[in-house]
């Protein structure tokens, strides 16, 4: 569990809207129109060591999808680079620009949009591996029958469309797709999100399983806390596009420390049977458009003082293996040391 | 008297390729002030439900037989004049997507007044008032501003609170939500949960809540019922259903549930896949994916009283849970 096989350093990603021609115009005649830019992700560093299976949280305009977009090479990150196997995937050319880009694969939220509608299931599993000549054209057919048997499909249904599939079976066709080049390490943005219970209950038991079949690497992106929980060996929590905390799955829940996890985990709704009264914090995610200046989550954070709008709190070691971006941390330590 | 009573409520589609009976025999009383968790997975008929209740079902789908009494007056005989003056005034519905209960291209302060107008004599200056207060209710800071604004300046979970504010206009005896917090942020989703509780404590009014996750209703509902394939499979008070569920599937259901279970455990599963409607089992719907399972159930069993307010349609049911209730 030692060896990292993914770093992510210092990673940011900026969308800018560029000035359409009326916008241009107006700036010409002295109108004071800015191109907007939004900071989807905010210098995030992160490793994962092999065969562990880190959960991304956050709600939605974190940049959690945009980060795991990234990692999967299919979008480039703004400054910063990711590193595959100690590699810089944005820098690789060639054959080793393609052989990094087989190794991490990608399952997406909403199989349907993610699958061709006309292609049938055997062609949308084995095109890949035919096509990268992972395997031999002549044992494709035996290939992909063996990957849907793995992820509990029946190979008769090799001959079938998306649309004859139900959605958790969908889910189980996008994951052999991504599972049928081999890869090393996949990115599951938001995979069970739009399964009912039961059926995701079936597929996180799939993913627990092929893990350990083909000894994988996740990258688990989910704004499910409870499913998140369950599945990852380290959490860690995104915030407008920053990390704000990262641990051992278990001690964040249990011990969260920043003041966002801590309403995060608070608000999960569990099967406490008394009449649970809702806390809430209060305010709505800022617009990433305009963010808030220092410490991103002051607005609606009860513990905000004075330095909390001025400074960004870095990401900072609290005990061993467990990070958090919180100023009350200092004045923890500072109040510890007096 | 309860404020509502179902009785043997269908409601089928008449599609190209045969009758779904996306409700066939929902039957439930709820009394004033009540709070019901109507919980079911995709193509339960728990929204067809809802949707039957308030008269909004669409062709090729119609109320085929049963009774709807709300306040004493059989709706589904008394027909679609009834629900006029019912609807928006003393029944109201909050959907999942309030997109669709805002119209994008009015302002708010237009659509809330028209509401209150709809069912009101009373004047424009009163009825924008009460669109006001109706904002303050809910928890939306500077109203007068947000009277003034359209539907897209607003965020999902302020839309939502938008709509839940539409809602309480007339002050309704019941409102049916459908799965009103599901597309919002878990931080936004406890603010609407907690605004809900407070408005149904302080106003008494009775309340639906339609839903796939048993979690937030748990927390919410003083009653549940828990829909399978058109139907009710189990009923009964929150904290015995959830504590000691009486059918497999509700069983299965909350074991399915990632949260709170051990650490990278797998998870108990329900095998298979909810039936087509087109195409149910013969006998208990459930039959085919239940592990309890026997010959005995290829005849439908009824929902049946199984201990005071505890009613489960199961031929097996796991009424072990219910000795230790009564034992303790």
């Amino acid at each position: 569990m030692t060896e990292t096989i993914l770093d992510i350093d210092a990673v940011s990603k900026r969308f800018v809207k560029e000035l359409d021609i009326a916008e241009r115009t107006a700036r010409l005649l002295g109108s004071s129109v800015k191109e907007q830019t939004v900071h989807a992700v905010d210098e995030v560093s992160l490793s994962v060591a092999k065969g562990e299976v880190l959960g991304l949280v956050g709600e939605s305009g974190c940049g959690k999808s945009t980060l795991g977009r990234m990692v999967a090479g299919l979008m480039r990150p703004s400054d910063g680079e990711i590193r595959f196997r100690g590699r810089n995937i944005g820098t690789l050319k060639g054959a080793e620009a393609r052989d990094a880009a087989l190794k991490i694969q990608m399952v997406f939220q909403d199989p349907m949009s993610s699958l061709n509608p006309r292609l049938r299931v055997d062609e949308i599993v084995g095109e890949a591996p035919r096509v990268h000549g992972i395997v031999p054209r002549r044992e494709v057919t035996a290939y992909v029958d063996d990957l849907l048997e793995r992820v509990g499909l029946d190979p008769s249904t090799r001959r079938r469309y998306p649309h004859q599939f139900s959605g958790g079976q969908r889910a189980r066709i996008g994951i052999a797709r991504a599972l049928a080049v081999k890869p090393d390490f996949i990115v599951c943005d938001e995979s069970v999100a739009a399964l009912d219970v039961s059926i995701q209950a079936q597929i996180l038991n799939l993913f627990m399983r092929l893990r350990e079949q083909f000894d994988l690497t996740y990258l688990f992106i989910s704004h499910d806390l409870g499913v998140v929980e369950h599945i990852s060996d380290r959490i860690a929590v995104m915030y407008l596009g920053r990390l704000v905390e990262l641990g051992d799955a278990e001690v964040v829940f249990s011990r969260p420390n920043h003041p966002y996890t801590q309403a995060l985990v608070e608000e999960i709704p569990t099967f406490e049977t008394k009449k649970k009264v809702y806390g809430a914090i209060k305010g709505e995610i800022p617009s990433p458009l305009d963010p808030p200046p220092g410490c991103h989550f002051h607005p609606r954070c009860p513990h905000a003082f004075e330095r909390c709008r001025i400074e960004r709190p870095l990401l900072k070691e609290v005990a061993p293996g467990r990070l958090s971006a919180c100023h009350l941390n200092d004045e923890a330590s500072r109040r510890g040391a007096a | 008297m309860s404020l509502l009573q179902v009785r043997d409520l269908a409601t089928h589609f008449f599609t190209r390729d045969g009758v779904a009976k996306a409700v066939d025999g929902v039957s439930f009383t709820l009394d004033r002030g009540e709070i019901l968790g109507l919980v079911g997975e995709s193509g339960s008929g728990k929204s067809v439900t809802g949707f039957s209740l308030i008269g909004l079902v669409d062709p090729p789908g119609r109320v085929v037989s049963g009774k709807i009494v709300f306040d004493g007056t059989d709706l589904v005989a008394a027909g679609e004049p009834a629900w006029r003056t019912l609807r928006g005034k003393r029944i109201a519905m909050i959907f999942q997507d309030p997109m669709m209960t805002l119209n994008p291209v009015l302002r708010i302060d237009t659509q809330m007044v028209e509401t209150v107008l709809a069912h009101a004599d009373v004047s424009r200056a009163e009825a924008l008032e009460r669109a006001r207060q109706a904002l303050v209710r809910v928890g939306i800071s500077a109203p007068d501003d947000r009277l003034k604004s359209y539907p897209h300046q607003f965020s999902g979970g302020m839309r939502q609170r938008v709509a839940i504010a539409i809602a309480l206009l007339h002050e309704p005896d019941l409102i049916i939500a459908d799965e009103p917090t599901t597309a919002l942020d878990v931080t936004i989703q406890a603010q609407i949960l907690s605004e809900v509780q407070r408005l149904c404590a302080e106003t008494g009014m009775a309340l639906i809540w339609i839903t796939h996750d048993l979690a937030v209703v748990s927390g919410l509902a003083d009653r549940l019922a828990v829909m399978y394939a058109g139907r009710i499979i189990e009923e009964g008070e929150t904290a015995r259903v959830i504590e000691r569920p009486l059918h497999p599937y509700t069983k299965g259901l909350i074991e399915s549930v990632p949260h709170g279970k051990k650490h990278r455990e797998m998870l108990a599963q329900i095998k298979g896949m909810t039936p087509s409607l087109l195409n149910l089992p013969q006998g208990c719907k459930f039959r085919p994916r239940c592990p309890r399972a026997d010959d005995a159930c290829l005849e439908e069993p009824a929902l049946a009283e199984l201990a005071p307010g505890r009613r489960a349609r199961c031929v097996h049911p796991h009424v072990e849970a219910l000795q230790e209730t009564l034992v303790s």
